[in-house]
């Protein structure tokens, strides 16, 4: 059995084991650590596949960003769990009937279609360029096009989010300066002419001087 | 199956069986709207999976093997917008609704 023999099995019980806790775990944010894993443990396949730019960026781009992004909105809910989870396993022999099905149709039409064992040899030019370079040639000039539309994508999905979850708070007492600065005299200021009510009294001795001197 | 060398049928089987736990995921936690985010990630990583091992193992006198992972890397950019938006509706609907399970979402059923 050979090093990548032996690390692909590695690699790929983690994977599954973390897939299958994900689908398990008690807590959420159990639940999005081992999503962490797995997705650390794909991007180890991928490095043995020699696809070295996309396993970095999926742990860059998937543990680094969008898990973050799960595990501050696990946090920032607050769910009530045991509440989520009644019932969990009524449907689960249903569940695994239908999965171990699915694994298993696909498994006997892919391991013996599929018997490659060594991959086709790269050209040495190829070998030296190395894959980001590989890649990076592919994305700029064949595929410029795609990659600008998932630029835009990106940016729409940015003020998609904001939009979504922007609101106006009703307590805050924040000012616009705009309606400020147009403000006139008449919207802050209002002069009353006031009859007044009774005649002034005029102040006599008594009540002028103090009450010691009167002597 | 031998631990024989590993051949692209292998990398294949993992991207099923991968695929397939995520389908049961969705039948387990069809209450947990998050959990069910999640296991659409397990699902889209399974066909990255596939994409990469068949750009690997594929004969580049006969087509382009980067194809696939060009592929992949677009696949990762709608994913990672698909989850920031998911996410945002998520919030929503918990500001809105105080919760996140799916059997209350019933107010278009009349």
């Amino acid at each position: 059995m050979s090093q990548i023999t032996a690390l692909f099995y590695l690699f790929s019980a983690v994977l599954l084991f973390a897939a299958f806790r994900v689908i398990t775990a008690k807590s959420p944010v159990a639940a999005a650590l081992y999503l962490v894993l797995a997705f650390f443990s794909a991007a180890c396949v991928w490095a043995l596949l020699r696809a070295e730019f996309l396993a970095i960026a999926l742990v860059l781009v998937y543990v680094g960003a969008v898990m973050v992004l799960f595990l501050f909105v696990v946090m920032m809910l607050d769910i009530d769990v045991t509440a989520l989870r009644a019932g969990f396993w009524r449907h689960f022999p249903v569940a695994a009937l239908v999965g171990v099905i699915i694994a298993l149709e696909m498994a006997a039409v892919l391991l013996p279609g599929f018997s490659l064992t060594s991959a086709p040899a790269t050209d040495a030019a190829a070998l030296r360029m190395g894959n980001t370079k590989l890649l990076g040639i592919e994305v700029y000039t064949h595929y410029l096009y795609p990659l600008q539309i998932a630029a835009v994508l990106l940016l729409v999905a940015i003020i998609a989010a904001i939009a979504l979850t922007l609101r106006a708070r009703k307590d805050s007492k924040h000012l616009d300066p705009s309606v400020q600065v147009r403000v006139t005299k008449a919207e802050r200021l209002r002069i009353v002419q006031l009859a007044p009510q009774r005649d002034a009294v005029r102040p006599t001795d008594t009540d002028v001087a103090p009450v010691g001197d009167r002597r | 199956m031998s631990l024989g060398p590993v051949t692209l049928g292998h990398y294949l089987t993992i991207g099923a069986i991968l695929f397939a736990l995520s389908v049961i995921g969705i039948f387990l936690n069809r209450k947990n709207l998050i959990v069910l985010l999640m296991a659409i990630e397990l699902m889209l990583l399974a066909v990255n999976l596939n994409f990469v091992a068949f750009s690997h193992y594929l004969d580049p006198k006969v087509s382009d093997p980067m194809a696939g992972q060009v592929f992949v890397f677009f696949i990762l950019t709608v994913a990672a917008a698909e989850s920031a938006i998911g996410l945002a509706i998520l919030v929503v609907l918990f500001r809105t609704r105080s919760t996140i399970a799916v059997e209350e979402l019933d107010t278009l059923k009349g």
